[in-house]
């Protein structure tokens, strides 16, 4: 339990440090994509799904394994969809782009 | 052995989620960041196939193939401009799925099949994700409701709401005490835990549904942002009951997130979560009046035609997106005026306000996908020094981001509000259906000033207009 909280603390840090600094522009791509990253409980509910000793575990576990697979699933393939058009770079700007991403962040 | 071997594979999941966040820090890596932690997620489910001892794999093939399948369907068919509701039911859904398998454990308990004792450490931990999974669950499916409009996005509120909200609180409460104190009680306590657990389930639902009834539709990026945290937070809290590291990181990570989002917006709009959590300000757009001009004001209007002349003998042109350009779905139409107008040499620039549209950075999902290019996107540090220099700034459905009031009228709510400075522009060209306040309610002097034309239309419309005018002009 208390390692737990030792690295539930830490991550806490980590992960302030990391967000901070994504810029505005990809905060919507953020969002999705850390949610399709908080389906993670989708390890636990394929172990509770895989259990066959209890019934009633198997039967939660099935239902949790469903809604956590849409959440990873649906959030990382439309955090894609999203990303993919940031990359298209089709307008004229790309020379200034290039200037811009290799200078000063922002 | 294989327990170390199973560990460390969720600790390579955990890294790599953490370097997939950290890509997400740019535009250009942000896809490969993305990809990066879809495989960080590969790697926890193979590695709990195949080293946990998964007997039932048509259940598991099943769950997986159904959830894969309406998950796939829904993110390919989503229009961008309601990408907010669906982050809003994929958060409800992730704490849904924490709140249940902290239920399968549970009920592993009450079988005796568990692998630890109920203790009381189990105890706090279960019904702790039960409460903030079911309460995601709930508030998501309201927030999405009054996104897509099932729901009205006005606030809900009706006497004895805060009063039925705090007695659910202590519901919910009393439900976790009592299954704290049936720790280490089993299997001969077994049945007061259900009904505890059960009253807790029942108890968080309602409670999500009221605590997001109240808020106005406007303020529901805040609560998508809030809730996505929640979501995180749900998974970590699973992590505690399973022991399970991965769970921890990750879900920390997404509360963090979620969190820092929802300062970013709170800041944006000078306000207090607490305001917000229990605000009830605000409505629906929908409440639109004619051009209704206060006593002692003037409003010069102009048209698409005289809009296209200005633009096209500007030097530097500004466009401000507002939530009014992500519902007439007008990014296409503002990206072709801005391309007519720069095969004519004009400067083109957009100005990005934190909450223009209806999540955290949801304007530049718009302007992307209209095949915009990021680098013409200024956030409002990065512009507001150039609008003194900026000869014509045309506002697409924005109000409150632009009110000078934010920096002039101490005594109005919005004051201190940082905003884009347009009215520093030569001209602006305001585009909006009516003088009619946003959903601050406040009215904006800068429809009002003698450097500003209002253009009442529908921004599509309207924009479409001007640059149909720019091709005539150029034609001729």
């Amino acid at each position: 339990m208390l390692n737990n909280l030792i690295i539930f603390v830490l991550a806490a840090f980590v992960g302030t440090e990391i967000l901070t600094k994504v810029p505005q522009t990809l905060h919507t791509p953020l969002m999705s994509g850390a949610n399709a990253i908080s389906g993670i409980t989708i390890v636990g509910a394929l172990v509770a799904a895989g259990m066959t000793t209890d019934p009633w575990s198997g039967w939660i576990g099935f239902a949790a394994l469903i809604v956590a697979t849409i959440n990873v699933v649906g959030g990382f393939l439309v955090t894609d969809r999203m990303l993919e058009m940031f990359g298209e770079k089709k307008s004229s700007g790309a020379g200034q782009a290039a200037q811009r991403t290799n200078g000063t962040p922002g | 052995m294989k327990t170390a071997i199973i560990d460390l594979t969720y600790l390579l999941s955990a890294v790599l989620f953490i370097f997939g966040l950290k890509r997400m820090q740019s535009p250009v890596t942000a896809r490969s960041g993305n990809v990066l932690a879809s495989l960080g997620m590969l790697v926890a489910v193979v590695a709990t196939l195949f080293l946990k001892e998964i007997l039932s794999w048509p259940m598991i093939i099943a769950g997986v193939v159904i959830g894969g399948g309406i998950g796939l369907v829904l993110a390919r068919k989503v229009e961008m401009t309601a990408m907010p509701e669906l982050v809003a039911v994929f958060n409800g859904f992730g704490g849904l799925a924490s709140a249940l398998v902290s239920g399968a454990e549970l009920s592993q308990h009450i079988a005796g099949t568990a692998s630890s004792t109920f203790g009381l450490v189990s105890a706090i931990t279960i019904s702790l994700s039960i409460l903030i999974g079911t309460v995601t669950f709930s508030g998501s499916i309201v927030a999405n409701g009054k996104l897509s409009g099932w729901i009205t996005g006005s606030p809900i509120s009706f006497p004895g709401l805060r009063v039925l909200t705090v007695l659910l609180l202590i519901g919910a409460g009393g439900a976790m005490g009592v299954m704290i104190a049936m720790a280490d009680a089993f299997p001969e306590l077994a049945a007061p835990t259900i009904q505890a657990a059960a009253g807790l389930g029942a108890s968080a639902l309602l409670l999500g549904i009221l605590l997001v009834i109240p808020i106005g539709g406007a303020d529901m990026p805040v609560v998508v942002s809030l809730l996505n945290s929640y979501s995180g937070l749900a998974a970590a809290t699973t992590g505690f009951v399973l022991n399970n590291t991965a769970l921890i990181v990750s879900g920390t990570l997404v509360g963090a997130a979620g969190m820092i989002l929802t300062v970013i917006m709170c800041d944006a709009m000078n306000r207090s979560l607490a305001n917000v959590i229990l605000g009830g300000f605000g409505g629906d757009d929908g409440a639109v009046g004619g051009p209704d001009v206060p006593e002692g004001k003037t409003v010069n209007e102009t048209s698409p035609d005289d809009t296209a002349i200005l633009a096209s003998y500007a030097e530097k042109v500004v466009i401000v997106p507002g939530y009014g350009l992500a519902v007439a779905q007008a990014q296409h139409e503002v990206r072709e005026m801005a391309d007519q107008l720069e095969a004519q040499g004009v400067e083109v620039k957009y100005a990005i306000h934190p909450v223009a549209g209806r999540m955290p950075g949801h304007m530049n999902v718009l302007l992307a996908e209209a095949n915009v290019s990021y680098e013409k996107l200024y956030e409002m540090d990065e512009i507001n020094p150039e609008f003194p220099t900026t000869d014509l700034a045309i506002v697409v459905g924005a109000n409150d981001v632009v009110n000078p009031a934010a920096r002039e009228d101490e005594g109005s709510p919005i004051y201190g509000m940082p905003i884009l400075n347009v009215d520093e522009a030569e001209t602006v060209v305001v585009i909006k259906r009516s003088l009619s306040p946003g959903y601050s309610g406040v009215p904006n002097n800068l429809f009002y000033a003698d450097n500003t034309k209002m253009l009442f239309s529908d921004a599509k419309e309207a924009v479409a207009g001007i640059t149909e005018s720019i091709k005539e002009m150029q034609e001729a």
